[in-house]
């Protein structure tokens, strides 16, 4: 028994994900082999064979993987996958988009974004947006599997020399081309490993009034998360909404401000260690899952927050 | 172009989902059910696309058990033409809803397929992919904007760092984000008027495809509880609070 990880990089370095998938593709079976598909990423190859869990890595480079489209991906996937039991990677929108294609391929009914390994055929894994954990398992002979990050701690990341084997690219698709990725840069931590999280919702008005929640968030060197309805008013961008179909979050500290709490929201924040909401409905679901809640306008509990947190001088950087 | 636009039959998204004592599921009797939320989504650009003259006929279908068909009516009451209903007794794997919109593919012939990007109930995120990689097609998934350009899709995709762009040869499978649009809701009129229009209703073994799960389901329960919190009076407390109680800050 062997296990496939597909790494997911961005042909310079290895995305921050991919240590969590190890660890959780680890606990399946000890003999990981990690296939790192890209162009020009040998960076990413010398990273990965530096992982003490794993004992193999296989390296495929060509332009037509520079995008990382699932349409190109999948032949070389498939083609290795013939000496594995299972194939695995994060569940996030890399992972997400591409390994349903491989399973399909492979005949394979995929477990999706798994939060446990309970035997090497049986996950634990969320439904009904969280509200509920299902047990299952899979009666496939090859078992295509992806892997909530956030419910497995990142491996290290040195240590290890595996050995590294270069093997043939696969067939270039012609039907789907990249034509760019807009990314939002920013110094903040990312949203889904940061250790604080502070979001706001519909409650905050405007884009312009995140002004009171960035400032926060480099008070406490904060990732800046959003709910849906925020995003959908064009107050800040897809890629920080927290929820069901967003991102899921699990840091030590969460604070909602404006926030409701739809089932939707909660199911990307829920699992957070200590949660903290601020809303000025005291009926607002959000208290529900809150530790810490404080019924109040945000207009004036944010800048009073900034002020009580400048006065600590203890603040973890 | 002709559509076919793939719906699902979901416990609605406001309601609070309660699992069975026995751990065997959740509880569906006498709750209320619609269509999974990015599926109308998937049906309103379709019909987008039929009202500006891009595409001439939509198909919506469905596969599940007798009132699944409601969702096919539902979107025949906004605007789609005609509907299929493949019954199927229970909750179906991605994997064989995949074989049996095949199937359906290779007879209406569709251009596109459109379907919501993920279902509120299994929450797989597996069916649009799946279906790509059956009929050896591009895949536009999680896509929040989609325009036409000769025989092309230009489609920006919401991805965890943010925007992509992808342009994909017709046909073309789509999965639709919340975002794409905004779903409109029937007219008393419409959904009269929707009864009217054929629904073309099969079973999964008439198609040839056998449905039986390869994933066991051994138990459902519900997720640990969170302890009951407080409520602070003042931002001061709060302060207080996370960094000598929780120790967070």
């Amino acid at each position: 028994m062997s296990v496939l990880l597909i790494a997911e990089h961005s042909n310079k370095e290895l995305r921050p994900f991919t240590l969590n998938a190890v660890t959780a593709a680890s606990q399946i079976d000890s003999d990981l082999h990690v296939l790192v598909i890209g162009h020009n990423c040998s960076d990413v190859v010398k990273k990965v064979s530096e992982i003490p869990e794993v004992k193999k890595v296989l390296h495929t480079e060509a332009p037509h993987y520079e995008n990382f489209i699932a349409e190109n991906f999948t032949p070389v996937i498939v083609k290795v996958s013939e000496n594995y039991t299972h194939i695995v990677c994060s569940a996030n929108t890399f992972g997400k988009n591409l390994m349903p294609r491989v399973a399909a391929l492979l005949d394979t009914s995929q477990v999706s974004d798994i939060m446990k390994v309970i035997s090497t055929d049986t996950f634990l894994r969320p439904i009904y947006a969280g509200n509920a954990f299902a047990t299952v398992k899979s009666n496939d002979q090859k078992k295509c599997v992806t892997i909530r990050p956030t419910s497995f701690d990142p491996c290290k990341t040195s240590g290890g020399s595996a050995e590294v084997v270069k093997i043939d690219a696969g067939e270039v698709s012609e039907v789907s081309k990249f034509i760019k990725r807009e990314e939002t840069k920013s110094d903040r931590p990312e949203l889904g490993t940061a250790r604080i999280v502070i979001s706001g919702g519909r409650g905050m008005q405007s884009g312009d009034n995140f002004k009171l929640i960035t400032a926060i968030a480099d008070k406490l060197n904060a990732a800046i998360g959003a709910s849906r309805a925020a995003v959908d008013a064009g107050y800040i961008s897809n890629d920080h909404q927290v929820g069901q179909t967003g991102k899921v979050v699990v840091p030590d500290l969460y604070i909602a401000v404006g926030i409701s709490g739809a089932i939707q929201h909660l199911a990307g924040m829920k699992e957070s260690k200590v949660i903290v909401a601020i809303n000025k409905d005291g009926e607002a679901p959000i208290f529900s899952v809150a530790d810490y809640g404080l019924e109040a306008d945000l207009f004036e509990a944010l800048p009073q927050l900034l002020e009580e947190l400048n006065k600590l001088n203890t603040i973890q950087k | 172009m002709k559509i076919l636009v793939a719906v699902k039959r979901v416990i609605d998204y406001n309601v609070q989902v309660r699992v069975k004592e026995d751990g065997s599921g959740v509880v569906t009797d006498n709750v209320k059910m619609s269509t999974n939320p990015p599926d109308d989504n998937a049906v309103e650009e379709a019909v987008k696309m039929k009202e500006s003259g891009k595409a001439k006929e939509v198909v919506a279908i469905t596969i599940g058990e007798e009132k699944a068909q409601e969702t096919v009516r539902k979107a025949l009451a906004v605007g789609v033409d005609r509907g299929i209903h493949v019954k199927a007794e229970s909750a179906i794997e991605p994997l064989a809803v995949a074989k049996i919109l095949q199937k359906i593919v290779d007879k209406e012939k569709p251009d596109l397929v459109f379907m919501g990007k993920q279902a509120i109930d299994d929450d797989c995120n597996q069916t649009g992919q799946m279906l790509a990689a059956l009929l050896n097609w591009p895949q536009a998934t999680f896509a929040s904007k989609i325009n036409i350009k000769d025989n092309k899709l230009e489609v920006i995709r919401e991805v965890d760092e943010g925007l992509e762009t992808i342009e994909v040869n017709v046909p073309a499978i789509v999965t639709c984000d919340l975002r794409l649009n905004e779903p409109r809701y029937a007219s008393l009129p419409n959904i009269m008027k929707a009864k009217k229009k054929p629904l073309e209703q099969m079973s999964a073994s008439d198609l040839g495809i056998d449905t039986k799960p390869r994933i066991e389901q051994i138990k459902v329960e519900e997720p640990p509880k969170r302890k009951s919190g407080i409520k602070v009076a003042s931002v001061a407390e709060l302060v207080q609070k996370l960094k000598n109680e929780a120790k967070v800050i």
